[in-house]
């Protein structure tokens, strides 16, 4: 029998914990393809973030290590430059990267450091149950802006891809939306080529930034979710390559 | 009206706080501790506390945020839980060493690595240097209590230090439990006014925080916070004896069950206590002579006062939820040092449990004060130190 679809071999046997419709069950097959048609499986190490995604490596079939919340990007420095023919990433959300670790990513792209960074923009914490992050949109409600974000109150959302562009030690920023099929597929060339560039040497970091679906925390359906971030999220944070 | 009500630990938590209403909160989540400041973001929202809700970046920036709002003259508070309270480290001795009156929740949780989000008292025993008063909690209702009677011991003229109310992670913090909030206009007439020592925003008597202290007043100024901290104790006496004349619940240093003929006995601190106590009254009724030392100020320390109350036992075991890599558990070191003078003393040991949310059950805490008693017929302990429920051992 002719196999036409196979599970991706870098991708575990098992079902994830995510809630249904949740971008990172996507986010993490993609990475998992872009290791697989790398062929880089053997030399890749993951490092978890806090958050949702912190069983990363219970789905990612690669050695990982989790670290302190916000921290990967400064493990991520020690760990390559220790290693530097290993392959390393980071799987971060907002609260992680754009949160407590804002200051470890920017330095990480300030040095110049051969890292490939995928970073999953949802606008809320997910995991400590819903509050606003630095991402949320304005009039986004969460359960610590039970009235919506406001500018004046809470500032604007944090756009990480335009800051991280205009470092020279940054080689590549791209920000792509899980908002349906074409976003994916724009995710996953995406995804690849961030590694692609570290594979290659190329002097210094790579970031993706994904637009990821959390309809848990948006209180709305999947498929409405989707629609918001086409209709409004990508507003904000537009999609595009910003840099490479 | 006080209002008896259903309510988690972190929902009282947050009653506690909307009631003492403080000018500023500056927060970041962590879980256990989360509801807390969700709860209190919707007081904000809603209008029922006029409090400047900072939501940062994290919990470094959130003490850094409460150490520049309390020195500006307000009253401050904020929650938090295992590695949000150790981010905070640096920042905890600096609220410390400049004697603000900032108040935390510490729900108690273990910290990584491995990552656990479980309880433990790994946390808030780690900052127990760090120049923080330190109150714990057994249940929901003492939780609250501790929140209520803490801007008035942290505020006091004689103390003027920053405060920890710990109660345990999801054992109290997501546990709900029937318990008594007190009405609004009683607790603020009981709290009182926020009065702020020296602040920078008082421009008719300018001051500097902080500034630079080498060999020359440094000493002085750690002398000055022992001092403080020494003061802290009758404060905290006479604070729990008002409350318990206002509020009718009864408060001291430390709680004695069953201990005045008891001469096995279990020192403790936060949730298990309940349990011991089960089995204590099961082995009183059995009639074995049995209490417990419950702790509920840890920082300052009541060396002289827990001497007394063990007087008359023959064999103490500490538990410990947390362990000094290195060293015994930080609770049972601190008996030794009570007991040190003591005539008789008593027979000690130590063991730690319950680290990242291990259970101790009934039936573990008879094994335990079987062994005690054990132990107190053969006059021998046989392993000062140990862990329990644990594999391998």
């Amino acid at each position: 029998m002719k196999t036409v679809f196979a599970r991706t071999a870098v991708l575990k046997d098992c079902s994830t914990h995510y809630c249904p419709g949740c971008g990172h069950g996507i986010a993490h097959r993609l990475v998992a393809e872009a290791i697989d048609e790398l062929g880089i499986q053997g030399r890749t190490i993951g490092i978890a973030p806090v958050g949702c995604s912190v069983l990363l490596y219970d789905y990612i079939d690669v050695d990982c290590i989790e670290v302190a919340h916000g921290r990967a990007p400064a493990v991520a420095t020690g760990m390559k430059r220790t290693n530097p023919d290993k392959i390393v990433f980071s799987y971060q959300g907002d609260g992680d990267l754009a949160s407590i670790g804002a200051a470890e990513i920017l330095h990480a792209g300030h040095r110049g450091e051969q890292l490939t960074v995928i970073f999953i923009n949802n606008a809320v914490y997910g995991m400590t149950g819903g509050q606003m992050a630095p991402t949320t949109m304005l009039n986004q409600v969460t359960t610590t802006s039970p009235k919506g974000r406001s500018a004046v109150e809470q500032g604007y959302p944090l756009q990480v891809s335009e800051v991280m562009a205009v470092l020279p030690g940054v080689v590549y920023v791209e920000r792509t939306a899980l908002d349906g099929g074409a976003g994916v597929r724009k995710t996953k060339k995406a995804i690849k080529h961030a590694f692609e560039l570290q594979v290659e040497g190329a002097p210094g970091l790579a970031l993706v930034e994904v637009l990821s679906p959390c309809p848990t925390y948006w209180r709305m359906p999947p498929a409405k979710a989707m629609k918001r971030i086409r209709e409004e999220m990508s507003k904000f944070f537009p999609v595009g390559r910003l840099k490479g | 009206m006080p209002e008896t009500r259903a309510i988690t630990g972190n929902g009282a938590i947050a009653e506690a706080m909307r009631q003492i209403a403080p000018d500023v909160v500056a927060a970041f989540p962590i879980t256990p501790s989360t509801q807390i400041i969700e709860d209190f973001a919707g007081f904000v929202a809603d209008g029922k506390v006029d409090t400047e809700l900072i939501t940062v970046e994290s919990e470094h920036s959130a003490m850094s945020a409460c150490i520049g709002a309390s020195a500006a003259g307000g009253r401050v508070m904020t929650a938090t839980s295992a590695n949000g309270l150790a981010l905070m480290w640096e920042m905890l001795y600096v609220a410390a060493g400049m004697r603000q009156p900032i108040l935390v929740a510490v729900v108690n949780r273990a910290l990584s690595a491995p990552i656990n989000i479980h309880c433990d008292h790994g946390d808030s025993m780690g900052a127990r240097d760090a120049g923080w008063i330190q109150i714990y909690a057994e249940n929901n209702q003492q939780a609250y209590d501790n929140m209520i009677m803490a801007p008035a011991i942290a505020g006091h003229a004689d103390v003027r230090l920053p405060l920890m109310v710990c109660l345990d992670g999801f054992i109290i913090s997501h546990s709900i439990e029937t318990m008594q909030l007190e009405e609004d206009r009683q607790v603020q007439a009981f709290i009182g006014e926020h009065k702020a020592f020296h602040s920078l925003l008082d421009t008719a008597n300018p001051s500097s925080w902080g500034a630079l202290d080498l060999h020359d007043y440094y000493i002085e100024h750690k002398k000055a916070q022992q001092v403080a901290m020494a003061n802290a104790k009758p404060v905290i006496e006479e604070v729990s004896e008002r409350f318990g004349k206002e509020f009718g619940r009864r408060y001291e240093l430390f709680e004695s069950y069953r201990l005045d003929d008891a001469e096995r006995v279990v020192v403790a601190i936060n949730s298990v206590a309940g349990e011991l106590k089960e089995v204590i009254d099961e082995l009183r009724d059995e009639g074995e002579k049995v209490g417990l030392l419950k702790i509920r100020v840890f920082r300052p320390f009541p060396y002289a006062e827990i001497a007394a109350a063990l007087k008359n036992s023959k064999i103490v075991t500490v538990l410990d939820r947390s362990t000094s890599m290195g060293a015994y558990g930080p609770l049972f070191v601190e008996i030794c040092s009570s007991l040190y003078d003591a005539n008789p003393r008593p027979m000690l040991y130590s063991r730690t449990f319950g680290l990242g949310g291990r259970e101790l059950l009934l039936d573990d805490i008879r094994d335990l004060f079987e062994e005690s008693k054990r132990y107190l017929n053969e006059g021998k302990i046989e392993k000062t130190s140990d862990f329990l429920n644990v594999r391998g051992g």
